[in-house]
């Protein structure tokens, strides 16, 4: 079957001040998305402030220069819009989802929070203690919180950036201060370091008019220099294991680096597949192998990077299984699965038509996520940030289509046990 | 609000997507959607399913694709990906959902594949087996999660008695199930009288219905007429105390008495309930999260099913706070049930209520669930652009009618799961506590 793409039609230009700025204009349906994106994340939080940069997504929401508290959350929703913000690995944004008419709006309150958001005392206890409750819902009072994007980092990588918990510590996070927070705003949250996405329902002259009339003033600062992350590849296996005080089931997550997704782009997408050749759908090896044949698992997952977002993450990063056990599941025997089966696929080569079917389900995933105009805008301006390259979201269901067989023996070659790190669940409950 | 914060542009009336409708001889309601943004095409059948089995219903959900006479599960999984596609199903207390998509050239074939399905899932013994052990270990798992321990409770407190009390089966009662169920479970209740179809996407709809009428009118009708009793009568009393101990969070759970959709009140229920904790611009998160920090996401939503519709008030507030949380949400009700809001909360509680509903018609996905989801209840896109009118025209006095007469404490069904001992002494200074 052809894979199809989209030709969404994409301006970019830069403010005097710095600011990278990509307009998507889409008028099939009667609403916009608008994001920030910044070129920082958790890998960019110093030592002893685990967790840093997700607190401070939280006080860009507490008032700026223009808005009281909450004043962002009312002019948002009273709009008919929704917002919201996120941390990841290497970015962080921010994004309202709104009908075309709230577009200036949406403008006017991401550039009062560029120029600095209102950081007081009262703010960072109280985001303290929102984050500390965040916690505690996603990590500490659910089984299997924070597994595994939390839990292989520290197996899979030796430096802090790397490896260090992003949620953060709460002793960590309570130490947090008002000063503490106006420099990392200083340092990451400049001009120079971001992106403003628009995509939707609006006129790209009109569009930029608002945008210029805006976010023009902010007083420039350049990006810091980023610096690399870079760590050499694991050369031994590395395991480790924790208990699960509320898991039922035993897990486990295993990992081996990738190519680095920016520089070394067309030597990474034959990984991006390689992921779904193994998991998705009952058809995928692994699925068929160790969930409908062995049963030596009950799920298994496979994704690039710890969030799981192929083409918004820097190197280093992973591909990465995820494998969910049936009471008294053996770990060993679930590695040594693996690798049977990525030599099987090393050796053998794919069947007629898997890798054609696995690329047309992947695009209709990757089309169908950009569909609603937030989720574009975000992709935009991640592509933008990370590639200089926004236009790719039109690129990708080609350049995936274009991936070879051969690719894909080859990647699969280089996932040997000697360059795994895993991370095993062991229940503290029974079943 | 600041004078510098620019006004919105007025939107228009909703505009309501090209789309056809048509009926087949066998009963099925087809509904055909244009929205041609990306090339794919998105697929949302609902079937009736009031008072299925509920072990049998989820067995037969996850094994509908696993396997017909001809084509085993590799085949289907595989020939549904050659197109791009993907068919999944599930099923709720009131219907079995087949959600699908792929890429729009596909269609024709996606149909063929489903129809298949329909007219010969084989439910093979392997694959039942596999999935009744998945589907054991998913509910273990849910039974270790609070959130979902808090919810069993609740779901007993407020539906006694009714098909509703219980929404999640034992593990061993899934496990014992045969594929011979599957199989008269299918023969029964997977038929299209009654069902209904929604295909959106890169189509043109007239020709898009075309397909389905090629496909599916094979499909043999029979299915039976089951409806639901009405839902018990809700109302307050003491607090149901369940203990979880080593939680770290309490689970705050309450239930107060709803309208439907069809209701008049329906547009001001709405409205009222925006207000108070149905969206983050909410006295609730306001209140608790915002103000005081006791929790992350409180959350208050009217939750519609056939048998009736009923508000629920969610938060997990950490343990120490439990009755202080509790103490502001009841304080909050009750300023909703006895004071009018503002107007400016009133106008922005509307603007987003209306804003919503334009958002989730702006994605294929989004066109497909909602109208699929309105076809549960016998209304459709037309009744969701009226629906925008009446939001539009709601007054003041209404929302505060709605506040007064659905968001009274002295109705609140309060269950809360947590850490018992703990807590207890001063959630009984606010009301009594029974120990579930």
């Amino acid at each position: 079957m052809r894979i199809p793409a989209t030709s969404y039609t994409i301006e970019r230009f830069t403010l005097a001040n710095g600011l990278r700025v990509v307009l998507q204009p889409d008028s099939s349906a009667p609403v916009v998305g608008v994001t920030v994106v910044y070129d920082v994340g958790i890998r960019s939080e110093p030592e002893g402030r685990t967790g840093f940069a997700h607190l401070f997504e939280h006080l860009m929401f507490q008032g700026s220069e223009n808005l009281e508290k909450l004043a962002h959350f009312k002019y948002v929703q009273g709009a008919g819009g929704t917002f919201n913000g996120s941390t990841h690995f290497d970015y962080t944004d921010y994004y309202e989802s709104l009908p075309a008419g709230a577009l200036e709006r949406a403008l006017f309150l991401e550039a009062d929070r560029m120029r600095g958001p209102r950081l007081n005392e009262e703010n960072v206890r109280n985001q303290i203690d929102v984050v500390k409750e965040e916690i505690r819902v996603n990590v500490l009072n659910r089984p299997y919180g924070g597994f595994p994007w939390l839990k292989l980092p520290p197996v899979m990588f030796d430096t802090f950036a790397n490896a260090h918990d992003g949620y953060g510590s709460f002793v960590d996070l309570e130490s947090a201060t008002v000063e503490a927070a106006a420099g990392f705003f200083a340092e990451y949250y400049a001009t120079g370091n971001a992106v403003l996405a628009v995509s939707g329902d609006f006129e790209v002259a009109a569009a930029r008019a608002m945008v210029e009339k805006h976010f023009g003033n902010i007083p420039g600062r350049p990006a810091p220099v980023r610096p690399s992350f870079a760590e050499p590849d694991l050369t031994a296996e590395r395991r480790d294991s924790y208990t699960d005080a509320m898991a039922p089931l035993p897990a486990v997550a295993l990992a081996w680096r990738v190519p680095d997704p920016i520089v070394e782009f067309s030597a990474y997408l034959p990984y991006v597949l390689l992921a779904e050749v193994l998991t998705d759908g009952e058809a995928a090896r692994l699925q068929e192998r160790m969930v409908l044949r062995d049963r030596t698992a009950t799920s298994v997952g496979g994704y690039i990077g710890f969030m799981g977002e192929p083409f918004e993450v820097r190197d280093p990063t992973v591909l990465l299984l995820q494998v969910f056990m049936p009471p008294g599941g053996d770990t060993d025997k679930v590695l040594r699965t693996v690798d049977e089966e990525l030599e099987r696929l090393a050796t053998d080569g794919l069947a007629e038509g898997e890798l054609a079917r696995i690329q047309a389900r992947f695009v209709t995933h990757f089309l169908r996520e950009t569909d609603a105009v937030t989720n574009r805008a975000v992709r935009l301006a991640v592509l933008e940030l990370q590639h200089g390259n926004p236009a790719l979201i039109n690129d990708l269901p080609r350049l995936l289509g274009e991936v070879t067989e051969a690719q894909i023996i080859a990647a699969a070659a280089t996932l040997r046990p000697q360059r795994r790190a895993s991370i095993e669940v062991i229940p503290g409950v029974s079943a | 609000m600041s004078s510098v914060v620019p006004d919105l542009t007025p939107a228009g009336p909703l505009v309501v997507p090209e789309r056809a409708e048509r009926t087949l001889p066998n009963g099925l309601h087809v509904i055909a959607i244009r929205r041609s943004s990306i090339p794919l095409v998105e697929l949302r059948l609902r079937v009736p399913f009031a008072q299925a089995d509920l072990a049998r219903g989820g067995l037969l959900a996850g094994t509908l694709f696993a396997g017909t006479d001809e084509m085993d599960i590799y085949a289907i999984t595989t020939e549904l990906q050659a197109v791009g596609g993907g068919l999944a199903a599930g099923t709720d207390l009131d219907r079995l959902t087949i959600s699908g998509n792929c890429l729009v050239d596909g269609l024709d074939r996606l149909l063929e594949l489903l129809a298949l399905t329909l007219n010969g899932a084989a439910y093979p013994s392997g694959e039942v087996e596999t999935e009744a052990e998945r589907i054991a270990d998913r509910i273990s798992l849910a039974r270790t999660q609070p959130g979902h321990l808090a919810r069993v409770a609740l779901l007993k407190r407020i539906y006694p008695g009714h098909p509703y009390e219980v929404q999640t089966p034992d593990p061993e009662q899934v496990r014992a199930v045969t594929r011979e169920d599957l199989a008269a479970m299918h023969a029964a209740r997977v038929r299209p009288d009654g069902a209904s179809l929604v295909l959106v996407g890169d189509v043109v709809p007239e020709k898009a219905l075309d397909s389905v009428a090629q496909a599916l009118s094979g499909w043999t009708p029979g299915a039976p007429e089951v409806s639901f009793p009405d839902l018990p009568a809700l109302g307050g009393g003491p607090i149901t105390l369940v203990d979880r101990p080593g939680s770290v969070q309490s689970c705050l759970r309450i239930a107060l008495p709803g309208v439907p959709r069809s209701h008049p009140d329906h547009p001001a229920l709405t409205l009222a309930n925006l207000v108070f904790g149905g969206y983050f611009s909410s006295r609730l998160v306001g209140n608790i999260r915002e103000d005081k920090g006791y929790t992350y996401s409180p959350h208050s939503g009217v939750e519609h099913s056939l048998a009736g519709s009923t508000i629920m008030i969610s938060a997990d507030v950490a343990t120490e706070v439990t009755a202080p949380a509790l103490l502001e949400t009841l304080y909050e009700l009750g300023r909703l049930a006895v004071l009018p809001p503002d107007t400016e909360e009133l106008e922005q509680a509307r603007e987003y209520a209306l804003g919503s509903l334009r958002l989730g018609m702006a994605t294929q996905a989004g066109i497909a669930s909602l109208t699929s989801m309105l076809e549960g209840f016998g209304l459709d896109l037309d009744w969701l652009a009226a629906h925008c009118d009446r939001l539009a025209a709601v007054t003041l006095e209404e929302v505060a009618a709605a506040g007064a007469r659905y968001f009274s404490p002295a109705n609140a069904a309060i269950v809360i799961l947590g850490e018992a001992d703990v807590i207890e002494p001063s959630l009984k200074a606010l009301a009594g506590v029974v120990r579930a």
